[in-house]
């Protein structure tokens, strides 16, 4: 197997493994987390539910954010309707309520949805850090090759404070991989 | 999530994707579709025609503009016209993307993976079509953001009271959000595509789009959890969006228009005009770009189910309204009916009988489900039979209510079929558009079908 060494003075930003099925890559995360390293990532071309469990990922903030922008959808929506039938523009038409409250449950709706949507998708986005062009996993070229299209990958970062780069290489292989790189800064 | 629940393939039609795919063929063959592909001649041959029929848009609309709502058939009392009768087509049509996307992903419908791109691209180009005809049926398009609140010197506020204010809701609601869900969807393909791509500009602008997406498992997790929360936000979106086009019409006094069957009826056949509409697109581009193997005939034959039976609801809609007439005892109410089945727009409504009751009826037979050049035909019917609905509805509802005096007749002029001709082209050219520049199949999904993606954990040493 061969390892590119790459020049201390550029830095290492940590060790990668290729793996050739999802199976391969659950248990080699599962095994890498009882072993006690925690700055490591799993890199697959589809979403693996296996591997929550396996790397104990449980954020569940874009479903918070989700709720509270709904929230303030559905408040701003009705406040919106009321505040404008009730205050700015109050027309009397046959005497009916001016706060009718089922006519402005469409707009309520509706903003509910949009904000609730609109928040769902971003905090997503922003929580995973994106848009982030350059990514020091990209100088793998194995990675750029398969990452997307067919093939797993598992990179130890090496701000793990276990990491250690001969003792990594030497775990790394016990895991079974395809190939192992080391990944530049 | 659990795994899909199988049936028995005495009800099946063959497999979701066929054998022999794995993880790299089927990320090469959808995404080579774009990047390998050369433009055939037959891609810009149809692009010119499609290209040229939207040119009816730009004439219709600039004489429009210049001339006022005068150069259309409108009038008093049939103010509502094509306008209305093609944007409530169009947004119909919208409806079959988000229940393929939303709808089918809640209840883990595995067969939706090949086709939710596809149909979601159609849902918002459908939707762009669809916005149009209320902005110009203002006649004065430049005023248009007057639908929306805002501080203003005139010190006017929109009345929140009103179906055509929610209707400005509503759709601007589902094209934001159906636009984001579909971004969200593309994302890890366009990374798939910014890995494969050939050429240098071609790597940077996926790039660009991709915005650095690179699989980790941590994103995959937000992601999944993302999709999951737009998919349920879209479920009730797509029901109240047609829910509350109908109540342009159900919430007026217009005999005709003041049933309470409206919503349902209106969703159901919001869904059965778009899933005909997928199998008119769908056909063809599954035969152009050999895709046999992926949108096999269980997608066709499902799609053929599901328009059957949302036809059949339309069906009993269209019983429901008869009913009623004779329920009510309304003599406006049994007037709007005799005038449908023998006033001068009769033959229209003759006409939606076969094509929306009658035609699908065909579709209970197996054999006529997985014949293509069938299925492709009725689905046609059927979206010719939509338009008319939509027709007979606004324009028949309309032209004869209370008073004799103030009755009427509709024909559109010229500048009617220009602008609703060249909506099609517009739609037309942003079908042929997408299908070159962006996987029309989402890559990932289809790679979730494949035996690869399962998990199969190897015994630890």
């Amino acid at each position: 197997m061969s390892v590119d060494l790459i020049a201390e003075e550029q830095g290492l930003y940590g060790l990668m493994a290729e793996f050739e099925t999802a199976g391969e890559l659950v248990a080699a995360a599962r095994r890498t987390r009882a072993a006690g390293f925690r700055k490591f990532d799993a890199y697959s071309p589809i979403p693996i539910h296996e591997l929550d469990e396996a790397m104990d990922l449980h954020d569940n903030r874009v479903s918070l954010c989700t709720l509270i922008g709904g929230l303030v959808g559905c408040v701003g929506g009705f406040s919106l309707c009321s505040w404008v039938e009730g205050v700015a523009l109050p027309l009397n038409i046959g005497g009916r309520p001016l706060i009718s409250v089922p006519m402005f449950i469409p707009i309520t709706f509706e903003l509910t949805i949009l904000i609730g949507g609109l928040t769902a998708a971003i905090s997503m986005i922003v929580m995973n850090g994106l848009p982030r062009p350059y990514h020091p996993v990209f100088n793998v070229e194995r990675f750029v090759a398969t990452a997307s299209r067919n093939k797993f990958f598992l990179c130890i970062e090496s701000e793990d404070p276990m990491f250690d780069r001969e003792m990594t290489v030497g775990f790394l292989e016990s895991l079974g991989p395809e190939e192992i790189a080391e990944v530049a800064k | 999530m659990a795994q899909p629940v199988e049936l028995p393939d005495r009800i099946q039609v063959g497999p979701v994707i066929d054998e022999g795919h794995s993880l790299a063929s089927v990320s090469d063959k959808i995404s080579g579709i774009v990047l390998k592909r050369k433009t055939t001649l037959g891609w810009a041959l149809g692009f010119v025609v499609v290209f040229s029929i939207m040119q009816g848009l730009l004439a219709g609309a600039t004489w429009l503009f210049i001339k006022g709502v005068g150069v259309w058939g409108i009038n008093i009392p049939v103010g509502w016209g094509f306008a209305i009768v093609n944007f409530v087509w169009w947004i119909g049509i919208g409806h079959a993307g988000t229940l393929i996307s939303a709808i089918l992903l809640l209840l883990n419908q595995s067969w939706r993976n090949a086709i939710n791109r596809f149909a979601e691209a159609m849902t918002l180009f459908a939707v762009m079509c669809a916005g149009l005809f209320p902005v110009l049926h203002t006649g004065r398009p430049w005023l248009a953001y007057w639908l929306f609140p805002y501080p203003n010197t005139m010190d006017l506020w929109p009345q929140f009271r009103s179906p055509l204010v929610w209707d400005v809701f509503a759709v601007s609601t589902y094209f934001t959000i159906s636009l984001v869900f579909w971004f969200v969807g593309l994302l890890p393909d366009l990374a798939t595509l910014r890995d494969g791509a050939n050429k240098r500009w071609k790597a940077v602008t996926y790039g660009v789009l991709a915005m650095g997406w690179r699989g980790s498992a941590r994103h995959w997790q937000r992601y999944e959890k993302a999709s999951l929360l737009l998919a349920g936000l879209a479920t009730p979106l797509v029901v109240s969006v047609h829910t509350v086009v109908s109540f342009d019409f159900a919430v007026s006094m217009i005999p005709g228009w003041h049933t309470t069957i409206f919503p349902p009826y209106f969703v159901a056949g919001a869904i059965y005009s778009g899933f005909a509409m997928v199998l008119s697109l769908m056909i063809p581009v599954r035969t152009f770009y050999g895709l046999e193997d992926v949108i096999t005939m269980r997608h066709l034959n499902n799609m053929a189910k599901v328009t059957l039976a949302t036809g059949l609801i339309v069906g009993y809609g269209y019983m429901m309204e008869a009913f009623f007439w004779y329920f009510s005892g309304d003599v406006y109410e049994r007037y709007a009916t005799y005038n449908r089945l023998f006033g001068p727009y009769a033959p229209f409504y003759y006409a939606l009988i076969f094509c929306n009751i009658i035609t699908p009826q065909f579709l209970w037979f197996k054999r006529i489900r997985t014949n293509v050049f069938v299925l492709w035909v009725i689905s046609i019917v059927v979206n010719i039979g939509m338009w008319l609905e939509r027709f007979v509805i606004v324009v028949v509802s309309l032209h004869r209510d209370f008073l004799p005096s103030s009755w009427g007749m509709y024909w559109p002029t010229i500048w009617d079929w220009a602008v609703f001709t060249g909506t099609i082209g517009f739609f037309l050219v942003c079908i042929f558009l997408f299908i070159r520049v962006l996987p029309m199949i989402t890559i990932f999904e289809l790679r979730m079908l494949l035996p690869g993606a399962r998990v199969k954990e190897p015994v630890a040493q």
